[in-house]
């Protein structure tokens, strides 16, 4: 069943391509064409997400369910297999969720709207077809089909410095995805069991010396797309460049196929990388010590440059950087509670990102035309757009982690987990907490609720500033409403999640 | 030796040299007042009844043709058999891809001329006989100088056909020089005795004279699919030559040269005694490497070398280039490096040759119709510049989307056939070759694939993303845009479905 959200998406991507072939925008048909569009888009990222919201009902607790598995290329003995388990169901859940708030937030996207949606379902479609893959062959395949619809969502109705931004990120994620390439060539031949099959690699006792190199390529690979300080430079103009839903979407999911992938492939195929390397250089031990220490890195470093930003995307582009930290952190804690906490904040983060992408790009920027502060200082956003001030509080409280949003349940799995580990990761990350309270504090007030007089110019324009749309609220409530359920009540995830992590790191993929 | 044996083997060649006949004598005895037009499509018609007719009767031919000596000359069925198909087929949709054409108004000429060429690729596909590969080369490549220079009111058109008769006269002197040298170590021209007596010759030393021969060969066949150094003539020629002529170059000239390559790694393995064509190697026998290439260590090393250096030199090139043929044309110098990879780490079993036909067909029809769609916007637009294609979605959206299919496929793009094809060619080579140098010869390989999506975006930016001047519809000949679109869903839904074409291949080498 779940992996008809693959189909859907696809099916979709095709269908919005088809209607600029069938009805080419004639100045009367342009509109009604793009009005299809837009429904269109919407009733497939529904169904996409009440199948994700069905599929995990029906698979949590059950282990790991096998959706389909027919051999595709016999000859190499590469099998299509699509399976779940308790981390895929969260993570296509959450991808259903940022779907659907994510067309609702595109709902003014007025030129070219049926390819922009044809890249977005198609993007959309390789996200739950990485999510739910258990061959590597196959989840390459899925995580490569999403960078190409990506470059040109960015490329074509981004803002800022655009077709840099764009080019930026697709080469970044090429050549991360080069890395995994090579890695998956060399498990494949490696391992000699002639399969790519998660489960099947995993098993092929592959020798520690190669996984002890192969798990960094990989690894590293992926942790591009996650964000991975030092090599998270194409997020923050990435998501700056992105329309609103395409950035809602990097910093939502697109960044998690990285995260996804760090512990699926990198951490399930090959453990013993983590292993100690039997001597120390400068108190790094293993890869586990040296990524730790590049997420912890990531997470000050993160949290240090959006309070120094003036355009306010780019604070959330670098908080995004900051959040994800935790989720690698939490990945090499190689403890329960510590990688629970990190695929917890997957979700907690996609959420929350989406929801500040949104209230940023579409909600703010869309009526100002402006996200620098000094503009916004002046403009009294908390009068004019209540709405906006106060999803943004929200939105904030969650980010910085108040108890009662899923945040703060994440983040303290995160820090408990290395406690555990090393203690000096969780003081150093607890650092970066501080600095994301005062990153959000600075941003919420600089643009919602500054008391600065009104500049002139703005004030002769005091009037213009379009009214809340359904789809904005909508929106909102979908996203809000998912963290504060999450937050209140944990236990609908973690019950899916718990088992999932145990189960990895009792043995790998069994 | 006998004429049935010969015209037996034969028999795809000659009926398309017959189709050729057909195709002049229809063309200048009954449609010499015609309209260019209908001259066109009669000239492609027949040309593809022809391939057809040829493919069609194949299998017929299937079997050896053996000199005075016993030592075989032809040996057509297998991996040969496949080629000869795969070159029909291309052949095939160049010719279809020839409708509208105004470069020229001797369209008779020109098919006849494409069809000869066509044959001449046939007979290298099949060869196992020096002197039988260098009348193949030779009726290929005339045929395609003369392609190049067939738009006679173009003056590039005239300069690439000069700067590629050049350089191929000296890579055939070269060519022919290494020859008598194997002639001359070995005492044969037969591929096999050839690999089997300098094995032994170099094994009990004294091999100086072989790398000679073997440094010639390479330069020669390097010539023929545009291999750094040898690859200053591709850039010209692919530019300057008519779309059509440009597509054969770069894909059944390709192809053909490729299977020669193919054939010279299997005879060379037939040294060791253990192979046989159409044995299929079980995944359990260990791959020996073809290292010792019976012409014993220094062939590799010249694959690997001018791999890596066509790899590099290509991409590279390709990233400063302002005119899209010349980006194809670098790109395929680039794809010709990733090939030669697979063709140094030639496996013992049919698993490379597998897979190097894998991707060199799948690489000649995505360049096929690479070409068809550059053709339609230069005949719109004048120019192949990149910014000729702004806005192309706009202007044909078709059209745009098929260019998205051929260069994402290219660039090494799943689910597109491209992205399989690469996978395939470099599990091949690290399945045969073991240890640190194939690993990291396979790095660089998917690293400048990496490198290469940036100059294929490139123009995909400017057919969906940059604003253009002009934004009027660009109209194609309906059968152009369906032969397009087909090419497309093929590269799709073999991308999708690889053992489709996998499973063909592989069926080509239990025919003995």
């Amino acid at each position: 069943m779940l992996a008809w959200t693959i189909y859907l998406s696809f099916a979709g991507a095709l269908l919005e391509a088809l209607i600029g072939a069938v009805l080419p925008a004639r100045p009367g048909e342009s509109q009604r064409s793009a009005a299809m569009a837009r429904w269109l888009a919407l009733a497939i990222a529904i169904a996409g997400l009440a199948l994700g919201i069905a599929g995990f009902a029906a698979g949590t607790g059950h282990g790991r369910i096998t959706i389909v598995d027919v051999p595709w290329i016999a000859s190499m003995g590469i099998r299509y297999t699509l399976a779940a388990d308790g981390i895929s169901l969260v993570l296509v859940l959450l991808t259903g969720i940022a779907a659907v708030a994510g067309v609702l937030f595109s709902w003014n996207v007025e030129v070219r709207t049926n390819q922009f949606f044809a890249f977005y379902l198609a993007l959309i479609g390789g996200v739950y077809g990485v999510f739910l893959s258990f061959d590597f062959f196959l989840l390459f395949v899925f995580y490569e089909i999403a960078i190409v619809p990506k470059y040109f969502l960015i490329a074509i109705w981004g803002s800022t410095r655009r077709e840099y931004g764009a080019m930026k990120l697709a080469l970044y994620s090429f050549v991360g995805s080069a890395m995994v390439l090579i890695g998956l060539l060399a498990a494949y031949a490696t391992a000699g069991s002639h399969s790519t099959g998660l489960v099947d690699l995993a098993h092929a006792g592959l020798p520690v010396s190669f996984q002890m190199w192969a798990f960094p390529l990989v690894f590293i690979g992926f942790a591009i797309l996650a964000g991975m300080w030092p090599l998270h430079t194409w997020a923050p103009t990435g998501h700056v460049a992105a329309p609103t839903a395409a950035s809602m979407l990097l910093a939502g999911v697109v960044m998690k196929l990285g995260a996804y992938g760090c512990l699926r492939v990198a951490i399930g195929v090959f453990p013993h990388g983590l292993d100690p390397w039997g001597f120390s250089f400068l108190g790094l031990g293993s890869w586990r010590d040296v990524f730790a220490v590049l997420a912890v890195v990531g997470i000050v470093y993160g949290a240090l440059v959006a309070l120094a930003q003036t355009d306010f995307k780019f604070v959330i582009g670098y908080s995004s950087v900051s959040h994800m930290g935790f989720v690698l952190l939490g990945l090499v804690t190689l403890t329960q509670i510590g990688m629970t906490g990190a695929v917890l904040q997957m979700f907690s983060h996609g959420v929350i990102a989406g929801l500040l992408f949104a209230i940023v790009g579409r909600i703010v920027y869309d009526r100002t035309h402006t996200r620098q502060f000094a503009e916004l200082e002046h403009m009294h956003l908390s009068r004019r757009l209540p709405f906006a001030a106060w999803a943004f509080v929200i939105a904030g409280m969650a980010s910085i982690g108040l108890p009662g949003f899923s945040g703060f349940v994440a983040e303290l799995q995160v820090l408990i987990g290395a406690w555990i580990a090393r203690p000096w990761w969780t003081i150093v990350a607890g650092v970066g907490i501080v600095v994301g309270v005062a990153y959000t504090w600075r941003a919420l007030q600089k643009a919602f609720f500054s008391d600065l007089a009104p500049a002139q110019h703005i004030h002769d324009h005091a009037h213009a500033l379009d009214p809340i749309t359904w789809p904005e609220i909508a929106g909102v409530a979908l996203l809000g409403g998912a963290t504060l359920v999450v937050g209140l009540y944990p236990r609908v995830l973690l019950d899916a999640i718990e088992p999932a992590v145990k189960s990895l790191l009792a043995g790998g993929l069994q | 030796m006998n004429y049935a044996d010969l015209f037996r083997v034969t028999l795809p060649e000659t009926i398309l040299e017959i189709a050729a006949v057909v195709v002049l004598i229809v063309d200048l005895a009954f449609l010499r007042k015609s309209a260019q037009q209908l001259r066109t499509t009669s000239a492609a018609f027949f040309g593809i009844i022809g391939c057809a007719a040829a493919a069609w009767y194949l299998p017929l031919g299937v079997g050896n043709l053996n000199g005075p000596d016993g030592l075989a000359l032809l040996s057509t069925g297998g991996a040969a058999a496949c080629a000869q198909i795969a070159i029909l087929a291309l052949t095939g949709l160049c010719l279809a891809l020839l409708v509208e054409t105004l470069f020229t108004r001797h369209v008779g000429e020109f098919v006849a001329v494409m069809l000869m060429s066509a044959a001449g690729g046939l007979i290298i596909a099949a060869a196992q006989d020096l002197i039988v590969i260098f009348i193949g080369l030779e009726l290929l490549s005339l045929g395609l100088y003369i392609l190049t220079a067939f738009a006679k009111k173009s003056a590039k058109s005239a300069e690439a056909a000069i700067k590629y008769y050049l350089f191929g006269a000296m890579s055939a002197a070269f060519l022919l020089f290494g020859f008598s040298y194997l002639y001359g170590l070995t005492g044969s021209t037969n591929l096999q005795r050839i690999a089997q007596h300098s094995y032994f010759q170099s094994y009990f030393g004294a091999a100086a004279l072989l790398d000679v021969a073997l440094v010639m060969v390479a330069a020669g066949l390097g010539f023929k699919i545009a291999a750094v150094p040898f690859q200053l003539w591709a850039p010209d020629t692919y530019e300057g030559a008519p779309a059509p002529a440009a597509a054969f170059v770069a894909s059944v000239s390709k192809v053909a040269s490729f299977a020669l390559l193919i054939s010279v790694g299997t005879a060379a393995l037939h040294v060791s005694g253990h192979y046989a064509i159409g044995q299929q190697i079980t995944a359990d026998v260990p791959e020996v490497s073809a290292r010792h290439f019976g012409m014993n260590g220094p062939w590799w090393l010249l694959l690997a070398v001018l791999s890596v250096a066509s790899m590099i030199v290509g991409n590279l090139a390709a990233l400063a280039q302002s005119s899209v043929r010349r980006l194809v044309a670098y790109s395929a110098v680039a794809h010709a490096g990733y090939v030669l990879l697979g063709l140094a780490f030639f496996s013992y079993s049919a698993l490379s040759a597998r897979a190097v036909l894998y991707y060199i067909l799948t690489y000649g029809l995505t360049t096929i119709g690479a070409f068809g769609v550059v053709a339609v916007v230069e005949r719109a637009t004048g120019s192949d510049r990149m910014d000729s294609f702004l806005s192309l979605h706009k202007r044909n959206p078709v059209l745009a989307a098929v260019l998205l299919v051929f260069f994402l496929s290219l660039a090494g793009i799943p689910p597109l056939v491209g992205f399989w094809a690469k996978f395939n060619l470099f599990a091949a080579v690290l399945a045969v070759g073991a240890g640190p140098v194939p690993f990291a010869l396979v790095a660089l390989a998917v690293a400048f694939s990496a490198v290469s999506l940036y100059y294929y975006l490139q123009v995909l930016k400017r057919a969906y993303v940059m604003p253009g001047p002009d934004e009027s519809p660009i109209r194609a000949h309906p059968v152009t845009m369906i032969v397009l679109v087909f090419i497309a869903v093929a590269v799709v839904v073999l991308g999708c479905f690889p053992s489709l074409l996998g499973d063909w291949i592989a069926s080509f080498y239990s025919l003995g």
